[in-house]
């Protein structure tokens, strides 16, 4: 899997059509979503940026099927994920890197990267072991697959977890603001890190952040989202050349597309902040 | 705030202090009242006797037979609470269903003290060995079952997510994630059901036991023969020890993951 | 909710099914209508509210005894280490001899019966208090001491304004899990050694051969336990009110 070929017929297309969530419809209702759509191709890095709760986590939720939409429908490769109240159930085509970090504690690494495949009866134990070496020593961790999550930094956590999404195969990998609790030094090492395992696999990936920066840096593509209700506020994307590295950061163009970026998102985020926004689902 | 270890020359003034004031009291002073417990010097005598007076001592078959038939009570009911509290206790926390169907039919028998079965239990039950056992039972097996529930119940759901991702089928959840994750919590309960254990042991063997260390007592004060009576208070003191500490070897054992965490480590 | 009520509704129909079918072997087990009955018919009686008395004040005394010196106890623990190194590794060593093996011991040295079975409650209800109770000593934040040491608190400040209030949740917790230790020590002591109580009417109903009283003692010691155990919760919360969950 590691020779992937580029933009392969893996599918993973996603179309979100006007999708809308509202929490407690009866009681508060909190309108999370409104009215949502949008078309990302197959292969495609596509970040959502946007203030603290614009919706961006509930609609990577309703992708990776553990919420379902009030309204609307979510389509991938022509398979309804969900539609108003029903969501296909979650599965491995759909893989989510969690914020907060879901590696099994109590596993090594090992297991935890070749779980996947193994209990999915994919790929013998041995094929997995294989490819998980062959992985986690591209991110620069050898030698640690008998260790247990405890015993790794948090940076090293962000990359075997990455790498477990990866060996799954998935046809869209969903990460919800991954690297949200690093230091900035150990961030910019993730994006790099991050940046070669999509070129060499070029899966769909589905990227929620609060940062324009990194956003810019790792996606074909930021969507610019909206304080609650949260919509479509601009969408920009993003003609840096790849293979990227941390240079590209000071280039013009880069400071072109933060400019209009943070244009965009700037009311927005002042918006949320007056409101008293705190964290929403 | 004080987790430092009690100096020695502590440790040896609270020892000495405690036993000095019972021979002072029980064989020196002869006050009133204390003087009808045994002194600690008599009961050491007759403890490690070649030739006990009452019977009993650690060169005795009888002592052995009594400690043999308290052990294999304790174990039994033990291994039996463990095999069916742990898996009913799981599954009460994983599946929210089943937790709604049985669960208020744990809590409508729980407060029934265990030690209240023991008439109960005696008469439905073919012979008093079988109700000590039972006995024993139902007060470890509350603690497991409820201790594995709150385990089940403490994992944090984005492991469950995460285990839908992967494409766990439930029978790989049960076992990969809950098993593994409420084990903090299942030896805990573990910890207390064997306290518990020993605990209803000893008041089922006082009512009802033939043999064992609580009928041992009993039968001390019963015959007047009282040094036996600290004589199996120590020993019971020593087996609840000596099992409590062996959990905790076991617990270390199936928590490597933990161990490791906790001794250090990046972060 | 109405899954539970299912579970309990078909636990008492399989129950009354069986004792009313005389199913093999334990076709002999009363009814839950028969048990209802005698217990109706139990609370008409004096005798039956005389040995609510006799065990709840049995329970009330060497409950509050082993509180109101458990907690004190460990709190001067919790402060003082050389007091702690002194007592505390003895206490440990009496701690793995179950409550009940007092019982004989306990009938030696109190002159009288009553004395000697709340005796046994109070060492329950004080080993559990006072190991709680410690314990919560021992995880009082230490960010919280050096806060108030660097505000110049003194010892017995950080006493009253912190490790106190601290342990408080400790406390309550250590009391709750003594009461239900107490009711299981109170009927224990009852049927070794009580002539009167719900522990010793269940004995009776033993003696007697009746399974029915028998059930009806158990049940009303649940009732009981349930009872005193919740009341402790209840005014945990009361003291604890910023653990309350919004």
């Amino acid at each position: 899997m590691l020779q992937g070929s580029p933009r392969s017929e893996t599918g993973g297309a996603l179309s979100i059509r006007s999708v809308g969530k509202v929490y407690d419809p009866g009681g508060d209702h909190v309108v999370a979503l409104e009215q949502f759509s949008l078309e990302i191709p197959s292969g495609q890095f596509c970040a959502v940026v946007g203030p603290s709760g614009c919706g961006k986590t509930t609609l990577l939720n309703m992708l990776a099927g553990f919420e379902s939409p009030t309204s609307g429908e979510i389509v991938m490769d022509d398979e309804i994920l969900a539609g108003a109240g029903k969501r296909l159930a979650p599965g491995a085509d759909r893989m989510v890197v969690f914020q907060q970090g879901a590696l099994f504690p109590w596993k090594t690494v090992l297991w935890n990267v070749t779980c996947g495949p193994v209990l999915q009866g994919r790929l013998s134990p041995d094929r997995a072991e294989a490819d998980a070496r062959a992985m986690l020593a591209r991110v620069g961790l050898e030698g640690i697959e008998h260790q247990y999550p405890g015993e790794l930094s948090a940076g090293m956590l962000r990359r075997v977890e990455i790498v477990r999404a990866l060996l799954i195969e998935p046809k869209i990998l969903l990460l919800d603001e991954p690297f949200r609790a690093l230091d900035a030094l150990t961030k910019s090492v993730m994006h790099e890190c991050l940046l070669e395992l999509y070129d060499l696999t070029r899966k769909t990936v589905f990227f929620v952040t609060h940062d324009l920066e990194e956003a810019i840096f790792l996606a074909d593509r930021v969507v610019a989202m909206t304080a609650r209700p949260g919509r479509i506020k601009k969408m920009i994307k993003v003609d840096l050349p790849r293979p990227r590295d941390y240079r590209i950061v000071s280039s013009e163009r880069f400071g072109q597309l933060k400019r209009e970026a943070v244009d965009a998102i700037y009311d927005e985020a002042k918006k949320a902040f007056e409101a008293g926004e705190r964290e929403f689902a | 705030m004080i987790l430092a270890a009690p100096q020695t020359w502590q440790m040896a003034l609270g020892f000495g202090l405690f036993v000095g004031i019972w021979y002072l009291t029980s064989a020196v002073l002869k006050l009133p009242r204390f003087e009808k417990i045994p002194d600690p010097l008599g009961v050491l005598i007759e403890w490690l006797s070649w030739n006990p007076i009452y019977g009993l001592s650690i060169f005795t078959p009888d002592y052995y037979k009594h400690i043999g038939y308290s052990i294999y009570r304790a174990f039994t009911a033990f291994v039996l609470a463990v095999a069916l509290g742990v898996p009913l206790g799981l599954f009460m926390g994983w599946s929210p269903l089943f937790r709604r169907f049985t669960f208020p039919l744990v809590e409508l028998i729980r407060p029934i003290p265990p030690l209240a079965w023991v008439p109960f239990a005696i008469l439905l039950l073919p012979g008093t060995e079988w109700a000590v056992i039972f006995v024993t039972f139902i007060a470890a097996f509350f603690a497991m079952v409820l201790n594995s529930l709150l385990g089940a119940r403490s994992i944090d759901p984005v492991y469950f997510r995460a285990a839908q991702c992967l494409g766990f089928r439930p029978w790989d959840v049960f076992i990969h994630v809950v098993v593994p994750g409420a084990l903090p919590f299942v030896f805990t309960g573990l910890q207390l059901a064997m306290g518990l254990s020993w605990f209803a042991l000893v008041a089922g063997e006082m009512i009802a036991g033939r043999y064992g260390l609580g009928f041992m007592i009993f039968e001390g004060y019963s015959l007047a023969q009282y040094r036996n009576i600290i004589i199996g208070m120590g020993t019971l003191g020593l087996l609840g020890y000596a099992s409590s500490a062996g959990v905790r070897m076991l617990g270390r054992r199936m928590m490597i993951w933990r161990e490791r965490q906790l001794g250090g480590g990046a972060e | 909710m109405w899954q539970g009520m299912f579970s309990v509704f078909v636990l008492f129909g399989l129950w009354q099914a069986a004792g009313a079918l005389r199913v093999g072997g334990i076709g002999d087990i009363p009814t839950p209508v028969d048990v209802a009955r005698a217990l109706v018919d139990a609370t008409q009686t004096s005798r039956y509210w005389s040995s609510w008395a006799i065990s709840g004040e049995r329970v009330a005394i060497g409950f509050l005894a082993g509180t109101l010196i458990g907690v004190p106890v460990a709190l001067a623990l919790g402060m003082n280490r050389t007091l702690r190194g002194i007592v505390f590794p003895v206490m440990e060593t009496l701690r793995p001899v179950p409550p009940l093996a007092w019982v004989p011991l306990s009938i030696l040295f109190w002159p009288t019966l009553e004395l000697s079975i709340i005796f046994v409650i109070f060492l329950g209800a004080f080993f559990s208090v006072a190991l709680n109770v410690l314990g919560g000593v021992d995880a009082v934040d230490p960010s919280l001491l050096r806060a108030a040491r660097s505000m110049g608190a003194r010892p017995r400040h950080i006493f009253w304004m912190i490790v106190l209030p601290a342990t408080i949740p400790a406390i309550v917790t250590g009391m709750a899990l003594g009461m239900g230790l107490t009711w299981e020590i109170v009927i224990a002591a009852e049927m070794i050694a009580g002539k009167a109580g719900l522990g010793y009417l269940a004995w009776e109903g033993f003696v007697n051969g009746s399974l029915v009283s028998i059930l009806v003692a158990m049940v009303s010691i649940g009732i009981g336990g349930f009872l005193s155990c919740g009341l402790i919760w209840v005014l945990g919360q009361r003291a604890t009110p910023w653990q309350r969950k919004s």
